[in-house]
Order: structure tokens, then C-alpha cells, then sequence
């Protein structure tokens, strides 16, 4: 049986005044059923493009997905019209956003926006509808859901607002939800109950989960496998507890590094030095390299491969590419700085 | 709700006076009122004893500090006393001049509200192709075309060419329509193209938000975002922007009443333009005071009616 | 002293030194960084380019027509535009090209026939002429405007908004009085009062005109009171009118040249319906307004006079047109924030 989703060498691009930005550059991952992915990475690496991407609602005109498969049960995506696009949408695959405060319609009640949601797609009548609204309210665990069907969205609290999108995007039951930073502008408190909530219905469910944040701990929690996204491009990929247990790639272990003791919510990203560059600025090479603690002259030159180091665990670094030859020897000093993980060619000769 | 309208009509008061004060200052302390007797007075060269009598007529005989009282406490009450050109009550002729000045003005309004917000849908929903460009830059020229030529021209080609039927007068009543064709076609014509180039980016603007990529994720197709989501939201500006086109409609009916013979409030006006008829002037001046605070009142109402984050209170 | 205000040199003076110092400043302003971000995106938009080069032409016109000497034969002034399209009168209108007159009930001859290239109106003027005087009109009703409302709109939006309370007060009960009187009846009150001509037309636009900018300016200067480099400066002691003149002013000027360029087009809009009201700069002085309003008994004519109309609508159209161009350009080119689409 194919995997739920598999994505294979997406590419999403913008047309930017300063030229071509490839937000998304060559991408390919999988969820399986009743799975949890998770996709970390700093501000700007292109996992909320990434995700758009995947319902083909990347902002127009300026973006556009330049290539790549999306292979959705088997079925490519990318090849649907306009119209079935629409219907996969909400319906087998439903998204939640970062930005509760924003992402509904202010000038229409909570109620109507979830029966909206549902009569759609046509699996249920206007009455059917509002019945079960009330109920996925009460599910998602709003006090009073009768209520809260005729309140607008700005008389909910950003939390509320959050249960209520959960609501929405989980009406149609989809076979894959799409988790954007789903508790990043929340409180740590009602991240919590929010994180709790959709791992429930994941499992009530049997749903797969693509879920995108910069939280290291939720992560450790939630998710059986991580993608570790840099510049546009997955740089590590493989099980939660190995990535965690020993990051390869530099960037990944710039990331973990911070991270003293496993599950630690609440906590962003480690603050690697530097920041991310623009889209279509990134170095030619290694995207990594102008801001890697391990480089060396060859990182500038020839693009790292996304290379299998084995098979279950890509790292697109040159450290674990055994065609690289001029890897410095080992004990070679860093170029930038001392290393705070484990010395690297210790384990490139693993 | 009416608590909040009676406390606007309070707040207007100072700005009623205001108002008032201004026409006072403008009329009253800068022309002379001999010059004006003088002006209005039919015969050629009249004698002291007329001009007196006309002044004292008028109310302009009074020292300048009773003049002023009179002129603020009557325009609060709605008394405008009479024409100096032609000594007529002001008031009825307003009486008279507002039914077809607010037929003609109101389906100006409507028609156009109607026709700027379609276009601008149509125009959004295109939006980045070469519909989207070709639609703003036909906005820009028509924007740029003088309410005027408008006039002139379209009267010229129905008219004329076109052997189109009445093309100036007024008939009360369901006939009123054959007249009131034309300068309502005129006058949308002249207000649309900036209308709906604003009215596009307002579109525009909602179309970014956020909770249209939501609604666009739960599955509604791209013509219900944009007419039920999009719009909805839109709206609020709209409404806020709609106050704007007072003046615009004031200007038209001036225009194209006097253009089309139709016995308007526009018509008196420009009638008192040309006898430099200042009573009637001061009048209207403020009447159109009155008519631009009311309708920000009804903005607002109607801004809280399609916005559910704003209540009056 | 007063000779010389009323001398040619004079008048000559005041148009030269106007263009000298508008070419100044936009040669100076280059140099400033975000300017000259805004030089290279417009100098990259091509429609906007053509549509400058439009409002330069018109604009040399009107220099042309602003510059010149008094005739000693007869005793009036006659500038470089008159010395090179002015012709010799005819007695009614004629169509372009025509060698016989129009409107007469036995058309006769012309004295230049062949040479309207653009007809003659009524009393017998070219109409290309009298189209091209109305250039300088349509300059100085713009231009003067905005240096009568500019100014005014700058100080009484700066204190309000800077120094608050009663000020603040007083500038808001004043711009909202004369803002809740529709505009085009302020314009009409101010214009029977103040009597008719150029210069009064300017000052009564210029009254209506700065209410929409000082409300603006004082927005601005709102959120600019509360910055950091503005208590900084003013916990360093700097006086007030130093902050305002050194510190929030420059900020608010990409604004304020945003807001004035969108506003020529509606100005030069403005003097056409005035002169169809019957409240425009006059008949002897040379305007598009004028032009068109003629046109209202000429269409009804047989044959019908479209000429003078067409002309002058024309000469009109193409200079709003560039100016909302331009001016939209201009925006999106300074501020990106404020952009159209
Ligand atoms: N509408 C857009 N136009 C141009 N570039 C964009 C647009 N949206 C996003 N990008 C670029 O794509 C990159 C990835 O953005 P995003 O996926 O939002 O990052 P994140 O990983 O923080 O979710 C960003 O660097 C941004 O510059
Ligand atoms: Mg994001």
C-alpha cells in the first residue's frame, strides 16, 4: 500500500523583484496513516510554503509550484483540475494555521463558518450540519457550543479561536491534517491542552499528521518521524528519537544542541549565529555553509548530495558523504568555531 | 443604537455652528450691503430711500453683532429667510427643488454604488492578468475625463446621433423616468472609474488576509470566496468611503440639473451663482453642511450594521 | 519698487527661478538614499517615464507662455507662445484646415486659409493657440494651489499634531468645520466672495485643499511624537521647533510630495467645472474650462463645432491622465507600503 502522502522533489518558487526565490527547492517526504511527520526549522526555511504547497494555495501570482509529484493515496495532486483541487481540500486534507487571531472570517459568526466547512463538500445537510458543529465544539472543548456558534470570531480568545479552526478543519474527518505552527501565538498553558487535543483526535481518527513548528519539545513529543528544513531544502530526515538521540547534519546540531533535557516545551529553536539569508540570495553551494561551525573550502564549491549516509537517516552534508575525499583530517580544527557536538569525523568513519 | 445617534446629532451642533459662522464671516463681513442692494435693486440707479428699504428687508440694516445672531439662531431652525435677488422664501424653493433633486442624486448614488462595486469584483477576481491591468487603466482614463465632457459628450451622441427622446425638463411622477435617464447614466459614468479602482483595492487588500487562505483550505471555490468572504469584509471600507461621494453627488446635481433643465435644488443654485444672489448661497451652503453630517451619521450606523466588531455605544 | 514688480523683468524672473528651484530640488533630492530608491523604480517604469515627459512638455508650454516683453507699439505684453502661434483673427469659426468660415449663413474666406490647423472658435481665435494657453492656467491653478495649501496644511498639522491638547483642538474643530462643508459649495461661496480671477480661484481652492493634507500631517506627526528619536532629542533638550523643522518634518515629506502630486490632476479638473459653473478664472484669460464651456451652444449648432470642444478636452485629458499616472507611479515608487495593487 502506498504511503497516505508522499511528496517527491517539490519545488515552489516566487517571482520577487530581486528575482527567481526558491522558497521550496526540491523537497520529498512521506506521512503514513495515523502518523505524525514533523517538519523543524528556523523562520524562513519554507515550511509554511511547504505546506501550502501541498493544497496548492501558495500566495498567487507571485508563487507557483515550479515541479515535483505530490502523491496524495497514490494519486498525483500536481495533475487534478481546479475544481477536484478544491474538493480534496478541507475535505481529505484539512490545514490549521499559525495565526488563530487572523485566520477567520471576522465578519461572519463561528457557526456559520463551520457549516460552511461542512456542506461544502456535501457529506452533510444544512441540519445535519449544525448539529454536528455543536458537537465538534463541545469535542474540541468549548464550554458552551450553542453559544459559541452564534459568537463572532472576536469574542473568542486566541486559544478558543484555535479549538475553533481545530473544529473546522476536522469536520470532514480528512485522512491528513496539515498543523502550521498550530500553537506557536498561544499561551504555554493552552498549548498544551491544544497539542493534547489533536493528538487525541489523531488518534480517534487514525489520521496522518504533518506538523510544522520550531518547538524542539513538541517534537519529542508528538511526532515519529523529523524532517529538519534549512533554506528551502530538507537537510536531515529520519525517526524522532535517532535525530534526537544524535543530530548529524550541523544545522541539526545547532538546533538540538540547546535542547539539555528531551521534551522540554515551550522552548524555540537554539539561536544559532546568523539568520537565515533570503531566498534569492542563498549560497550556491552548501546553504548551510556560510553560517556551519564545520566547514571547509569544498562546502563552498560543490553542493552537498542529499546523501543516504544509511539508508533511513539522508543528511545533506559532505561530512557523511564517503565520495567526498578532502574532508579534513580528524582532529582538524573547525574553521569558525569550536564544534559543540561530537566531533564530526569521529562519526563520518561510524 | 439611538442613544448613540442623538449623542452624533449633539456633537454636530458645534459643528452647525461652525458652519454657520463661516457663512456669516464669508457673506456678511466681506461684502458690503450697499454694494449688494445696490446689485439687487431692478432699477438702474435707485435712490437712497429704496436701498434702505431693501436692507432693512433683508435683515442687513441691523448692526453686524444682531446680524449674527439672527443668521446662527435662523440657519439652527431651518429659517433662510428670502432670496435677495428675487425676494422669494428660500425655503420654497428648496421645498420644491428637493424631490427631484434627490430622485436624480439617490439613483446616482444607488446605481453607481451598485456598478463600482460589481466592476471591482470582476476586476479582483481577474486580478494579476491582463483583464485586471486593462480594467484599472481603463479607470485611470475615465478618471481623468471631466465630468463635463461626459455631460457634453453623451448628451451629443444619445441626442443627436442617436435621436434619443427628451433631453432636457422634469416631469413629476412615473414619467419622471425619460428624463432622469440620461443625467443618472451621466453621472455614474463620471464617478466610476475612480469608484471602482478604489473599491479594487479594498478587494485586494481583504484578498491577502488571512482567513481567506482558511476559507480557501476548507474547500469554497474561488468565486464564493470572493463574493461571500471577500466581499462581506470589503464592505466595511466601502461603507466608510461612501460619505465621500456627497460632495461628488452635490457637484453632479449642479452639473447636470442645470445641463438637463431639471428644476433642482443644483438648478437654484447656479441660478443664484449667476444673480450673485448670496442669500441663497448661504443657504445651500449650509443645507449641504447638514446633508454631509447626516450622511456620515448613516455611515456610521451602517458601518456598525455590517461590522460585527463594532458596536454603537 | 513698484515699477518693478509690474516690469517685464519681473515677470519673467518669477517663472524662471520657479522652474530653477523645482529642478534644484529634484536634482538634490537624489542624493538622499530613499530618494534616489525611488529615482531607479520609476526610472525603471517606462509608462511613468512617458507620462513625465508629458507633464515636462505641457509644463515647458506654460514656460513659454510666462516669458516675454511688452509690445512698444501696443502697449501690451506679448510672450514667446503669442510671438509663435498667435494669428491673425478671423471673424468666426472655421474648421480645421477650412479655407472658408462655419456658421455664417454665406461662409466667407478666410485671411490665413488653410493655416487653423486646429480651427478657430467664435470670435475667430486658433483654436491650437488658445489651447496651448491654457497650459499656463492650468499650471498656476495647480502649482499655486499647492503652495497656498501645502505650507498651511504642513504648520497647522505639525503643531496639532505635536503639540496636542488645545491646539490639537482647535486645528481639528477648524478643518472639521470646513470639511463637513461639501467642496464644491465652499469653492462657490469663497469664489462670489472673494470675486473672480486667477489668483482668487487659487486661494479658494487652496482654503478647500488643505484640510485633506493637514489632516494627514497631523496623523503623521502623531505617530512620529511618540518615537524613540524624538524623546531622545527632546531629553537632550533640543527645542521644539528644531525637533519639528529637523526631525519630523523630513519624515513626513515623501507623504506630503505623494499627496500634492495626486492632487494636481483634481485641481486642473477642478478649474474646467468651475469655469462650466460660472465660477471659473474669467473669459479673458485663456483656459480649457472656458474652452469646453463654449462648447455647450457648439454641438447644438449646425454644423456642429466639435473642434474647439475636442481640443480642449484633449489638452486636458492628456494632462490629468499623465499626472495619475505619474502620481501613482511616484507612490508606489516612494512608498511601497501605500501601493495601488
Ligand atoms: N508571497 C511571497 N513572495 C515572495 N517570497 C515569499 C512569499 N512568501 C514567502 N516567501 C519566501 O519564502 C520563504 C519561506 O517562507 P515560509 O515558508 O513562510 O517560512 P517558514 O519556514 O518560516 O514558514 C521566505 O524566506 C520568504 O522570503
Ligand atoms: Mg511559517
Amino acid at each position: 500500500m502506498p504511503p497516505l502522502l508522499q511528496v517527491e522533489n517539490l519545488r515552489t518558487y516566487f517571482h520577487t523583484p530581486r528575482g527567481i526565490a526558491k522558497a521550496v527547492d526540491g523537497v520529498s517526504f512521506q506521512v503514513e496513516q495515523g502518523k505524525t511527520l514533523a517538519i523543524v526549522g528556523e523562520s524562513g526555511c519554507g515550511k509554511s510554503i511547504t505546506a501550502l504547497s501541498l493544497l496548492q494555495l501558495v500566495p498567487e501570482p507571485a508563487g507557483y509550484i515550479e515541479g515535483g509529484r505530490i502523491l496524495f493515496e497514490g494519486r498525483d495532486l500536481l495533475d487534478l483540475t481546479w475544481d477536484q483541487m478544491r474538493r480534496v481540500r478541507g475535505d481529505d486534507i484539512a490545514m490549521i494555521f499559525q495565526e488563530p487571531m487572523t485566520s477567520l472570517n471576522p465578519t461572519f459568526t463561528i457557526g456559520y463558518q463551520l457549516v460552511e466547512a461542512m456542506t461544502m463538500h456535501g457529506k452533510f445537510t444544512g441540519a445535519q450540519a449544525r448539529q454536528r458543529a455543536k458537537d465538534l465544539l463541545a469535542r474540541v472543548g468549548l464550554q458552551d457550543p450553542a453559544q459559541a456558534l452564534r459568537q463572532y470570531p472576536h469574542e473568542l480568545s486566541g486559544g478558543m479561536r484555535q479549538r475553533v479552526m481545530i473544529a473546522i478543519a476536522l469536520s470532514n474527518e480528512p485522512k491528513l491534517l496539515i498543523a502550521d505552527e498550530p500553537t506557536t501565538a498561544l499561551d504555554v498553558t493552552v498549548q498544551a491542552q491544544i497539542l493534547a487535543l489533536i493528538r487525541d483526535l489523531q488518534r480517534e481518527q487514525n489520521m496522518g499528521v504533518l506538523l510544522i513548528t520550531h518547538d524542539l519539545g513538541i517534537v519529542a513529543e508528538t511526532s515519529e518521524e523529523v524532517a529538519v528544513m534549512y533554506a528551502g531544502q530538507i537537510v536531515e530526515y529520519g525517526p524522532t528519537s535517532a535525530i534526537f538521540h544524535e543530530p548529524r547534519h550541523p544545522y541539526a546540531r545547532g538546533l538540538f544542541a540547546s535542547l539539555p533535557a528531551r521534551g522540554r516545551r515551550g522552548q524555540d529553536l537554539a539561536t544559532l549565529e546568523g539568520i537565515v539569508p533570503p531566498p534569492t540570495a542563498w549560497p550556491p553551494a552548501c546553504r548551510f555553509e556560510p553560517r556551519c561551525a564545520y566547514r571547509w573550502d569544498t562546502c563552498a564549491q560543490v553542493p552537498p548530495k542529499y546523501h543516504p549516509a544509511d539508508s533511513d537517516r539522508p543528511v545533506r552534508c559532505h561530512l557523511y558523504d564517503p565520495e567526498i575525499a578532502d574532508r579534513p583530517a580528524r582532529g582538524a580544527a573547525p574553521i569558525a568555531k569550536e564544534p559543540v557536538a561530537p566531533d564530526p569525523t569521529v562519526e563520518a568513519a561510524r | 443604537m439611538l442613544r448613540y445617534v442623538l449623542r452624533r446629532i449633539l456633537y454636530a451642533v458645534p459643528i452647525l455652528v461652525g458652519v454657520a459662522l463661516l457663512t456669516f464671516v464669508l457673506f456678511y463681513a466681506s461684502a458690503s450691503p450697499q454694494s449688494l442692494a445696490r446689485r439687487n435693486l431692478s432699477t438702474r440707479n435707485p435712490t437712497q430711500e429704496q436701498i434702505q428699504q431693501w436692507l432693512k428687508d433683508h435683515g442687513y440694516d441691523k448692526p453686524l453683532s444682531v446680524q449674527f445672531k439672527n443668521h446662527v439662531t435662523g440657519l439652527l431652525v431651518f429659517r433662510f429667510g428670502k432670496s435677495d435677488a428675487t425676494g422669494e422664501p428660500i425655503w420654497n424653493r428648496i421645498k420644491q427643488g428637493a424631490g427631484p433633486s434627490g430622485l436624480v442624486a439617490s439613483l446616482v448614488f444607488l446605481t453607481g454604488l451598485t456598478a463600482a462595486i460589481s466592476f471591482a469584483v470582476a476586476v479582483a477576481y481577474f486580478r494579476g492578468t491582463y483583464v485586471d491591468y486593462f480594467g484599472t487603466f481603463l479607470c485611470v482614463l475615465l478618471m481623468s475625463i471631466v465630468f463635463i465632457v461626459y455631460v457634453i459628450g453623451l448628451q451629443y451622441l444619445l441626442g443627436k446621433i442617436l435621436k434619443y427622446g427628451p433631453i432636457a425638463g422634469f416631469q413629476t411622477g412615473i414619467a419622471a423616468w425619460k428624463f432622469v435617464l440620461l443625467p443618472v447614466v451621466i453621472g455614474v459614468l463620471a464617478g466610476l472609474g475612480s469608484e471602482t479602482r478604489l473599491f479594487r483595492t479594498f478587494l485586494l487588500d481583504e484578498i491577502n488576509q488571512d482567513y481567506v487562505r482558511t476559507a480557501r483550505a476548507k474547500g469554497v471555490g474561488e468565486r464564493a470566496v470572493l463574493l461571500r468572504h471577500v466581499l462581506k469584509n470589503a464592505l466595511i471600507p466601502i461603507i466608510t468611503s461612501t460619505v465621500a461621494a456627497i460632495p461628488a453627488l452635490i457637484l453632479g446635481s449642479l452639473v447636470l440639473e442645470n445641463f438637463f433643465g431639471i428644476p433642482g435644488l443644483g438648478s437654484y443654485l447656479i441660478d443664484a451663482i449667476n444673480s450673485q444672489d448670496f442669500a441663497v448661497v448661504r443657504a445651500m451652503v449650509y443645507l449641504g453642511s447638514i446633508l454631509y453630517i447626516v450622511g456620515l451619521i448613516l455611515t456610521d450606523i451602517a458601518y456598525a450594521l455590517v461590522d460585527p466588531r463594532v458596536r454603537l455605544e | 519698487m513698484g515699477r518693478f514688480f509690474q516690469s517685464d523683468l519681473f515677470y519673467n524672473l518669477v517663472p524662471l527661478l520657479v522652474t530653477a528651484a523645482l529642478i534644484f530640488v529634484v536634482v538634490r533630492a537624489r542624493r538622499q538614499p530613499l530618494w534616489a530608491e525611488a529615482y531607479r523604480r520609476i526610472g525603471r517604469n517606462k509608462i511613468a517615464l512617458t507620462a513625465l515627459g508629458v507633464i515636462c512638455l505641457y509644463g515647458f508650454v506654460a514656460l513659454l507662455d510666462s516669458i516675454g516683453s511688452t509690445d512698444p507699439k501696443t502697449q501690451t505684453r506679448r510672450t514667446l507662445l503669442d510671438r509663435v502661434f498667435e494669428k491673425e483673427k478671423e471673424k468666426t469659426y472655421s474648421a480645421p484646415g477650412a479655407r472658408m468660415t462655419t456658421g455664417e449663413p454665406i461662409p466667407s474666406p478666410l485671411k490665413a486659409p488653410g493655416t487653423h490647423l486646429l480651427g478657430t472658435d467664435g470670435v475667430g481665435d486658433d483654436v491650437l493657440y488658445r489651447t496651448l494657453k491654457g497650459c499656463r492656467t492650468a499650471f498656476i491653478i495647480g502649482g499655486l494651489t499647492s503652495l497656498i495649501a501645502t505650507p498651511l496644511a504642513l504648520c497647522l498639522g505639525l503643531l496639532a499634531g505635536y503639540f496636542g491638547r488645545r491646539t490639537d483642538d482647535a486645528v481639528q474643530y477648524t478643518y472639521t468645520v470646513l470639511s463637513s462643508v461639501p467642496s464644491i459649495l465652499l469653492l462657490i461661496a469663497l469664489i462670489l466672495v472673494l470675486g473672480r480671477g486667477l489668483l482668487q480661484i487659487c486661494l479658494a481652492l487652496g482654503i478647500t485643499r488643505w484640510v485633506g493634507l493637514c489632516r494627514l500631517t497631523r496623523g503623521e506627526t502623531l505617530k512620529h511624537r511618540d518615537r524613540d528619536y524624538v524623546r531622545a532629542a527632546r531629553a537632550l533638550g533640543v527645542s521644539n521647533a528644531r525637533i519639528l523643522a529637523r526631525h519630523i518634518l523630513p519624515n513626513l515629506l515623501p507623504v506630503v510630495i505623494i499627496s500634492v502630486t495626486l492632487g494636481f490632476s483634481g485641481l486642473i479638473l477642478s478649474e474646467a467645472i468651475l469655469s462650466y459653473l460660472g465660477v471659473g478664472v474669467g473669459a479673458e484669460i485663456g483656459s480649457w474650462g472656458n474652452m469646453i464651456d463654449a462648447a455647450r451652444d457648439e454641438l447644438a449648432r449646425d454644423p456642429v463645432i466639435w473642434w474647439n470642444l475636442t481640443s480642449a478636452a484633449t489638452a486636458l485629458f492628456v494632462l490629468v491622465l499623465a499626472f495619475n499616472i505619474f502620481g501613482d507611479a511616484l507612490r508606489d515608487a516612494v512608498d511601497p507600503r501605500l501601493r495601488s495593487s
